[in-house]
C-alpha cells in the first residue's frame, strides 16, 4: 500500500499501478480514453491530465498524464487544479475540431464514453471554426459498422485487435491529423473477437452492426444479466430486448471469467432468438389446427404422461433447472442424456478428471496467469473462443515475470513492455490434428492423430514423474519433445494442462490428467483446463443420468412408448436413421423448445419454450461454475421456461414432489436437498424474495423513455407493469438505483458514466473483482484420490480405402443455435472434408474436388480441403455445420472409390 | 582557431579515402582506446570532456552513456545508432560533415560503440541525403575492409557490425525513441521515457543514439584529452560547434567555430551581414523549434546558456534569419504548416492542436483572422508545453510562436485589424 495526497486528502491506494487506477479505484472521475484495464497506459490522449507535486512546498506543480505515472508513496495530486481542468477541458475542445458531433444520429450515442468525457471535463463551446477533415469508411463483415469521422484516435482498437487478441488485419494509417484506424482495403474482419472493438472504441467509430439492424439507445433497453449459451466457458453478458425481440449482447464483466470481452459467436449469435423458425405457440398436432392453446397442448400432455410409459431425454444446452425437473417428471431411471455416447462418456470422463484429480481447474482469468500452458488436442479458437485469447495472454506471463520485473517497468505501460517483450513467449505446446490459430504463439506444434497425441501425453507424463506408465516406440523426436514439454513445465510457476471432449478420444482426456497429476505429485500448483462440448454439459454430467442409446432402445424394446424431448434436436446427436425409426416407434412425442427442426416437426405435442432471454436458469461450464442468468422481459403467455412447462405438468399429473414447488425457488432449493454435489447453487444469486431497501432490481434505466406512450394507442392508462415472479428484478425501470449484487447486475451504469465504461464503479479495484466478488460458485474441487492412467494406446494405424474422420470444429458454424443468427451463418465456411496434402495427391483429388465417403451408412459427398497438417490417414469434417448430415466422430470413412470423381466442386446434397 | 571537425573537409572535393583519412592521423583513437583503454575509461574521458549533445538537447553525452548497463549481466546485443535523419528546418551541419568527411563519422561511431560495448551500430540517415549515402556507404566498406569494423577489431576482441539505414523522410524521426521506432520498421511514433533507450532501446535492448556531430567530436577527445576541449572554447561549454546562417544575408553558410562565439559575429563576420536592402528582424537560433531572438540579443554568445537564459535554446546551432520585408505571420504560419504536417498523430494536442494553429495563422495571414484567434493561440502555446504533448515536436512548434507573438504581436494585430497581410502587395481573395 501507499498513501498518496490528492488534493489534500490522504488516500491509501495499491502500491504499484498508475496514479490514474488509482483515482478510479478510489471512485475519482478522471476522464479517459486511451487507457484500458486490461491493455494498460500509453499516454497517447492526454486526457487525463493532473496536477503533480514536488513536496508539500511545491504550490506550482506541473501537470503529468495520470495513466504514465506509478504511484509513490507521500505522492501529492491535484485532480481539481484550475490547470488541470483547463488543459483537460482542451483535450475534449481539440478531439472535437474534427469530431462530427453527430451523436442524434450516433450508435453510440447515450452509452458513449467520449460523450460522458464531455460532459465530465466540461467543454461546452466549440471555438474551432474552421473545416473537418472527413474519411472514406469500410465495410468490416456483417458484425461492425465502420464510421472513421467520429474517430478519436486513442489507438484503443489497434492496441486490442493486433496486440491483445493477435488479429493481424486492422492496423493505423497514415499520420498526423489524417489517422485511419482500418483494414489495409474493405473486408470480413478476420478475428473472431473482433466484436469487442464496439466495446473497446470510446466513441461510435466501431459499432454494433446486428444492433443497428433494429437499432434501440441503450436507455431504452430492457437488460438481464446473461450467461452465454454457445459453448462451455459460461462467459458473462447483457442482454437487451425492445418490444419483444432481443437487440443486442454486451459484455457483463466478470473478474474471474471473461473480463471485458467475449467472442463474437457469443456477441453476435443472439439472433435465433428472434428467428423465424421460433415456436410460438403450443401445438397439439392431433388435434390441428385449433389445439394451439396452452392449456389444452398441456392437458393433451398430461393424459400422454399418464397413459404412457415416459423417458425423458434432457439437453446440454438447457438450464439445470429444466433439466432437474425433467428428471424428477419421469424419473432418474428413465432420464437420458440427449448427447451423443461419446460426448456422454467424455463429459463424464472430464467430470471426474476434475473431482478425482489432484490438479485444481483454473478460471479464464487464472489462465492468463498461466506461465507455461500445453494444449492437447484441441483447437481452442473454434471450441472454446476465449479460452484461446486467454492462452494468448498467457503466454506473455513468462517474459513479464522475467523480463519486465527485472527491468522495472510497470506491467500497466504496455508500449514499452512490448517494446522490451518483442517477440519473445512464454512456452506453449500445442499437439493437435489439425492447424489451430494458436500455432503460430507457439514454442513447439506437434500434429498427429489424437492416438499419438495420448502418447505423447502420456510421455510427458512419465518424465515428469515415473509413476505415469512409460510410452513404448516412440520415435526419436517425439521423445525430445516431451522431454522438453515436461520440462518446461517443471520449470513453470503455474503450468497448466488443456484439453477437451472435442477431439473425441478418452485417451487425450487421461493423458492430460496424468499431466496434471504428476505435476501436483512434483508439487508443482499445475491447474488443467478442460473444455466440455456444451453451456451446461457439466451441468448435466453432474445431474447424471442414462445415455441415449439406451433411452432410444428403451422405446425400440418396448419398455418405453412416451418421450419427452427437452430443448434437444436429436438429429444432432445420433445418426439419422437411429433417430428416424426411435420416433417411429414412439407413440407420443412432446418436445420443449424454442426453434423448429428436425425434432420438433415430428412433436406430436410441442410445448414452446424460452430462449435463454426468456428463462431463469443456471448453467454450470467447464470449470464447474454455477452461474444464473435471467430472463430480460416478459413473455407472451404461451412462452415459458421448459422447467415452468414441466413442472405445471408434474402439477397436472399430480406428481408428488412436483406438485409442491411454487416457483422456480421451490425447484433450486429440491436440488440442492436431493443432490449434494450442486450444494452451493443456492448461493449463486439471491432468492426471488430479495429486496434492497423494499425495492427490486430494475431491468430498466431510469433514463427509459416512452414508457408511458408506449400502448397509448390502446389505452392512455398506463397498464400495470408486469411481475417477475423467479427473481428480484422487475421489469421496468421501478426499483431500488444503486448496485446490486454482483450475479445480478443488468447493466452497468454510474451518474456521469452511460457508456460500458461505467464498469469500473462496479470493481473493487480497476480492472479487478467486483465489489461483493465476482459472481458464479464453484461446485468442483480436485480431491487428488484418481488414479494415474495406465491406458497408453497403440499408435493410430491408417486402413487400406478408409479414412478416420476427425471432428472439425468452427467458431461459426459448429454450434447448434448461433448458426439461426444471419451474420454468424454469413460468416460460416462452405461444408468440406480436410485431406492430408499427401493423401490427396495418392488419391488423386485436387482442392475443390469431391470426395465420396460413408460413415456408419451416412453417405458424404463433400469437397476437399487439403491441409498440410492433418495426419495421413486420417481426415476432418466439420460438425454440426449445416447441412453436413451428423455423424458420430471420430469414426471410420469408407471411401466409395467406384464413383467417378466429379470436376466441379459440389456444396449441396 | 583550431578546426577539428572540418579540418580535412574542403568544399567540392571529394572526401578523403580510407588511406588518406589514415594518413592524416584517421582511426588513430580507434587503435588508442582498443589498446590502452577501458569503455569506463572512455565514457569517463567523454564525460570529463564535458561533450554535449550536438542534436539540440545539449546533454553531456559521457553522461547519457554511463546509464547503459555495463558488464556481463547487461543484456545483449546493445546498439549504437547515428542520428543522420536531419530534418529540421534550416538545419544543414550535419550534412556537411557527412558528406565532407564520412570516415571522421565512422571513427567516433567505433569509440562510441566500444565505450558502450555496442556490437551492432546504424546509420539513420534522412532519405534526401542522397550523396551522404553513397559516401557513407564506400567508407562503411572501406573500414571493413581495413579490420575498423567487423569481428574482432583490430585483432582486440572488439566486434562492431555497421549499417547504413536510409529514412523516409520524417522529421519525427530525428526524435531517438521515434527514430527507434522506425528503424524496427514499425510506425515511428515516439515512445514514452522512461524506460530510456539505455535500458529498453532498439529492439528492447540498450541503445545509445547519438547526433552526427557528437560522434565526429569523439575520435578528437581521445586523441587530445578532455582539457584540450574545453580549451578549444569561448564559453563554459567545450569544443567547436558547427553554426550555420540561412535567411536574406549576403553569405548564407555553414561554419565551424568555437562555442561561444557571439550571434552577432556570426551574423556580420561569417554571414556577412544582411543582404542590401533588407533589415534584421529576428532570429531562430538553432532550427524551426526555437524561440525567436531579436536586436537585443545579438551580442550573446551561441553557448547552451546563454541562449537559454534569453528564452530560447541553441538548438543545432542553425540560424534562420527573419528580415523587415517577410511577413512574420507568413513566416510562423509556413513553419506551423511543417509542425502539423509532421505530427506523427500519436497524442492528441499536437494531433489536432498543431493544425489548429497552422489554419488560424493562416487565416490571419489571409486577413481573415479575428481577435479571439489569438486568444487560441496564445491557449496552445501554453498547453502544447513540455510533459503536455507525448514528445517534444508540438512544444518545439509552440517556440518560434509563442516568441512571434511576444515579439511581433503588433504584427499579427495589424493583419486582424487591416483584414489584410500589411506585406502583401496583392489583395488576396478569401479562403
Amino acid at each position: 500500500m501507499a498513501t498518496i495526497y490528492i488534493d489534500n486528502k490522504p488516500y491509501d491506494v495499491t502500491a504499484g499501478k498508475n496514479l490514474l487506477e488509482a483515482c478510479l479505484t478510489l471512485g475519482l472521475d478522471v476522464p479517459y480514453f486511451c487507457y484500458h484495464p486490461a491493455m494498460g497506459s500509453i499516454g497517447a490522449c492526454r486526457q487525463c491530465a493532473v496536477k503533480v507535486y514536488r513536496d508539500e512546498n511545491d504550490t506550482k506543480g506541473k501537470l503529468f498524464m495520470s495513466c504514465m505515472e506509478q504511484v509513490r508513496d507521500g505522492m501529492r495530486v491535484s485532480v481539481a487544479d484550475m490547470e488541470a481542468k483547463e488543459f483537460r477541458a482542451h483535450v475534449i475542445g481539440w478531439l472535437m475540431t474534427n469530431h462530427p458531433h453527430d451523436c442524434a444520429v450516433c450508435d453510440e450515442g447515450g452509452s458513449c464514453h467520449l460523450q460522458d468525457m464531455t460532459v465530465m471535463t466540461g467543454h461546452n463551446y466549440r471555438q474551432y471554426s474552421f473545416e473537418k477533415r472527413t474519411y472514406r469508411n469500410q465495410y468490416l463483415g456483417p458484425f461492425l459498422n465502420h464510421e472513421m469521422n467520429r474517430c478519436i484516435q486513442c489507438y484503443r482498437c489497434v492496441r486490442y485487435y493486433k496486440d491483445y487478441a493477435g488479429g493481424k488485419d486492422l492496423d493505423v494509417f497514415a499520420a498526423h491529423n489524417h489517422l485511419y484506424f482500418g483494414r489495409h482495403e474493405d473486408g470480413v474482419l478476420e478475428s473472431e473477437f473482433s466484436g469487442n472493438l464496439a466495446e473497446v472504441c470510446p466513441t461510435g467509430v466501431f459499432t454494433d452492426k446486428t444492433l443497428k439492424q433494429h437499432y434501440t439507445r441503450k436507455w431504452d433497453l430492457t437488460t438481464a444479466p446473461s450467461i452465454c449459451h454457445h459453448c462451455s466457458l459460461g462467459c458473462n453478458t447483457i442482454a437487451g430486448e425492445r418490444y419483444g425481440t432481443l437487440r443486442n449482447i454486451t459484455n457483463r464483466y466478470n473478474g474471474e471469467v471473461n473480463g471485458y470481452f467475449l467472442c463474437d459467436r457469443g456477441r453476435f449469435g443472439y439472433e435465433h432468438v428472434n428467428s423465424l423458425s421460433r415456436i410460438r405457440k403450443p401445438l397439439v398436432r392431433s388435434q390441428l389446427p385449433e389445439a394451439t392453446d396452452k392449456y389444452l397442448a398441456l392437458k393433451a400432455a398430461a393424459s400422454a404422461v399418464k397413459a404412457g410409459r415416459v423417458i425423458g431425454i434432457g439437453s446440454p444446452r438447457a438450464s439445470l433447472e429444466s433439466n432437474y425437473v425433467l428428471r424428477t417428471l419421469v424419473g432418474e431411471d428413465n432420464f437420458h442424456h440427449g448427447v451423443s455416447d461419446m460426448d456422454h462418456d467424455l463429459t463424464d470422463l472430464a467430470l471426474r478428471i476434475l473431482r478425482e484429480g489432484a490438479a485444481r481447474t483454473p478460471s479464464l482469468r487464472e489462465v492468463e496467469m498461466a506461465d507455461a500452458v500445453f494444449i492437447l488436442g484441441e483447437d481452442l479458437t473454434n471450441t472454446a473462443p476465449m479460452l484461446a485469447l486467454a492462452v494468448r495472454q498467457a503466454v506473455r506471463q513468462k517474459p513479464l515475470l522475467e523480463q519486465v520485473s527485472e527491468a522495472n517497468i510497470p506491467v500497466w505501460q504496455d508500449a514499452a513492455v512490448r517494446e522490451l517483450v518483442q517477440t519473445e513467449k512464454g512456452p506453449l505446446f500445442s499437439a493437435t490434428f489439425t492447424e489451430t490459430k494458436l500455432d503460430e504463439l507457439a514454442t513447439q506444434t506437434y500434429f498427429a492423430s489424437p492416438e499419438a497425441i495420448a502418447r505423447l501425453g502420456y510421455a510427458v507424463a512419465h518424465n515428469i514423474c515415473l509413476d505415469c506408465p512409460p510410452v513404448e516406440g516412440l520415435k526419436k523426436e517425439e521423445k525430445k519433445l516431451a522431454g522438453q514439454i515436461a520440462d518446461a513445465l517443471l520449470a513453470a510457476k503455474n503450468p497448466l494442462i488443456i484439453s477437451g471432449t472435442h477431439c473425441g478420444n478418452e485417451r487425450v482426456l487421461k493423458a492430460a490428467a496424468n499431466i496434471a497429476d504428476a505435476l501436483c505429485a512434483r508439487e508443482r500448483a499445475a491447474g488443467i483446463v478442460l473444455t466440455v462440448p456444451e453451456c451446461n454439459s457439466m451441468g448435466l454430467a453432474m445431474l447424471g443420468g442414462h445415455k441415449l442409446e439406451s433411452g432410444l432402445e428403451a422405446v425400440l424394446n418396448g419398455y418405453a412408448d412416451t418421450v419427452i424431448i427437452l430443448e434437444n434436436d436429436l438429429y444432432r446427436r445420433a445418426g439419422e436413421a437411429t433417430v428416424t425409426n426411435f420416433f417411429k416407434a414412439c407413440k407420443q412425442v412432446i418436445v420443449l423448445d424454442h426453434l423448429h427442426n428436425r425434432t420438433t416437426e415430428t412433436a406430436g405435442i410441442l410445448l414452446p419454450a424460452g430462449p435463454f432471454s426468456e428463462s431463469d436458469g443456471t448453467l454450470i461450464n467447464n470449470e464447474g461454475r454455477a452461474q444464473r442468468f435471467y430472463q430480460v422481459h416478459p413473455t407472451a403467455e404461451d412462452i415459458q421456461e421448459s422447467w415452468r412447462w414441466l413442472s405445471e405438468l408434474g402439477t397436472i399429473v399430480a406428481h408428488d414432489e412436483i406438485s409442491q414447488w411454487h416457483g422456480y425457488d421451490d425447484i433450486l432449493r429440491a436440488i440442492v436437498i436431493e443432490l449434494p454435489a450442486f450444494r452451493g447453487i443456492e448461493a449463486v444469486a439471491p432468492t426471488s424474495e430479495f429486496r434492497i431497501a423494499g425495492q427490486k432490481i430494475p431491468r430498466a434505466s431510469h433514463r427509459f423513455s416512452g414508457r408511458t406512450s408506449i400502448l397509448a394507442n390502446v389505452n392512455v392508462s398506463e397498464p400495470k407493469p408486469p411481475e417477475d415472479p423467479d427473481s428480484p428484478l422487475s421489469y421496468t425501470m421501478e426499483g431500488y438505483r444503486g448496485q446490486p449484487p454482483s450475479s445480478m447486475i443488468p447493466f452497468f451504469w454510474a451518474p456521469g458514466w452511460n457508456s460500458n465504461q461505467a464498469t469500473n464503479k462496479y470493481q473493487q479495484e480497476v480492472g479487478g473483482h467486483l465489489k461483493g466478488g465476482d459472481p458464479g460458485v464453484r461446485l468442483i474441487e480436485p480431491s487428488g484420490t484418481g488414479e494415474f492412467s495406465t491406458a497408453v494406446p497403440q499408435n493410430f494405424l491408417p486402413l487400406e480405402d478408409h479414412l478416420f474422420m476427425l471432428p472439425l470444429y468452427h467458431t461459426f458454424g459448429s454450434e447448434e443455435l448461433s448458426i439461426y443468427s444471419p451474420p454468424i451463418m454469413e460468416r460460416a465456411p462452405e461444408p468440406y472434408v480436410a485431406l492430408n496434402a499427401a493423401d490427396a495427391m495418392r488419391l488423386k483429388l485436387e482442392d475443390g474436388q469431391t470426395l465420396h465417403f460413408t460413415i456408419a451408412g451416412q453417405n458424404y459427398d463433400l469437397p476437399v480441403k487439403t491441409s498440410p497438417h492433418i495426419p495421413s490417414g486420417t481426415a476432418g469434417l466439420p460438425i454440426g455445420l449445416p447441412p453436413v448430415p451428423f455423424a458420430e466422430l471420430p469414426a471410420w470413412a469408407i471411401l466409395n472409390r467406384n464413383l467417378k470423381w466429379k470436376k466441379q466442386p459440389q456444396t449441396t446434397f | 582557431m583550431e578546426l577539428p571537425l572540418t579540418q580535412h573537409i574542403v568544399p567540392g572535393r571529394k572526401p578523403l579515402s580510407l588511406k588518406e583519412y589514415e594518413k592524416v592521423g584517421g582511426y588513430q583513437s580507434v587503435r588508442k582506446i582498443l589498446k590502452a583503454m577501458t569503455p569506463v575509461e572512455v565514457q569517463t574521458l567523454v564525460k570529463d570532456s564535458n561533450l554535449k549533445g550536438r542534436g539540440g538537447a545539449g546533454f553531456n553525452t559521457g553522461l547519457k552513456w554511463s546509464f547503459v548497463p555495463m558488464g556481463p549481466e547487461a543484456a545483449t546485443p546493445k546498439y549504437l545508432v547515428a542520428n543522420a535523419d536531419e530534418m529540421e528546418p534550416g538545419t544543414f551541419k550535419d550534412r556537411l560533415l557527412l558528406e565532407g568527411n564520412p570516415h571522421q563519422l565512422i571513427e567516433g561511431m567505433i569509440v562510441a560503440a566500444y565505450a558502450i560495448q555496442a556490437t551492432i551500430s546504424y546509420v539513420f540517415l534522412r532519405w534526401a541525403y542522397k550523396l551522404a549515402a553513397q559516401e557513407i556507404t564506400q567508407a562503411i566498406q572501406e573500414a571493413q575492409e581495413a579490420g575498423y569494423l567487423g569481428e574482432n577489431i583490430l585483432g582486440s576482441g572488439f566486434s562492431l557490425e555497421m549499417h547504413l539505414h536510409t529514412g523516409v523522410g520524417r522529421y519525427m524521426c530525428g526524435e531517438e525513441t521515434a527514430l527507434l521506432n522506425a528503424l524496427e520498421g514499425k510506425r515511428a511514433n515516439p515512445r514514452a521515457k522512461p524506460p530510456f533507450p539505455q535500458v529498453s532501446g532498439l529492439y528492447g535492448k540498450p541503445t545509445i543514439v547519438n547526433n552526427v556531430e557528437t560522434l565526429c567530436n569523439l575520435p578528437h577527445i581521445v586523441n587530445n584529452g578532455a582539457e584540450w576541449f574545453k580549451g578549444l572554447s569561448q564559453s563554459p561549454d567545450s569544443g567547436t560547434k558547427l553554426f550555420g546562417v540561412s535567411g536574406r544575408v549576403k553569405k548564407p553558410g555553414c561554419w565551424e567555430l568555437p562555442i561561444g562565439t557571439t550571434i552577432r559575429e556570426i551574423l556580420e563576420e561569417y554571414a556577412g551581414g544582411m543582404q542590401d536592402g533588407y533589415l534584421f528582424k529576428g532570429l531562430l537560433p538553432g532550427g524551426a523549434s526555437t524561440d525567436f531572438l531579436v536586436e537585443e540579443h545579438l551580442d550573446l554568445p551561441m553557448d547552451y546558456g546563454s541562449i537559454q537564459s534569453a528564452g530560447s535554446r541553441m538548438g543545432t546551432g542553425t540560424m534562420i534569419i527573419l528580415d523587415d520585408q517577410t511577413c512574420p505571420v507568413g513566416f510562423v504560419h509556413n513553419l506551423q504548416h511543417f509542425f502539423a504536417q509532421e505530427s506523427c498523430g500519436f497524442c492528441t494536442p499536437c494531433r489536432e492542436g498543431l493544425p489548429w494553429v497552422e489554419k488560424i495563422l493562416l487565416a490571419i495571414d489571409r486577413g481573415e483572422g479575428k481577435p479571439e484567434h489569438l486568444l487560441t493561440l496564445d491557449f496552445h502555446t501554453k498547453y502544447l508545453g513540455p510533459g503536455n504533448t507525448f514528445c517534444a515536436l508540438a512544444p518545439g512548434a509552440m517556440e518560434p510562436l509563442q516568441s512571434a507573438l511576444k515579439y511581433f504581436r503588433e504584427d499579427f494585430e495589424r493583419h486582424i485589424h487591416e483584414h489584410h497581410c500589411p506585406w502583401s502587395k496583392v489583395w488576396q481573395p478569401s479562403i
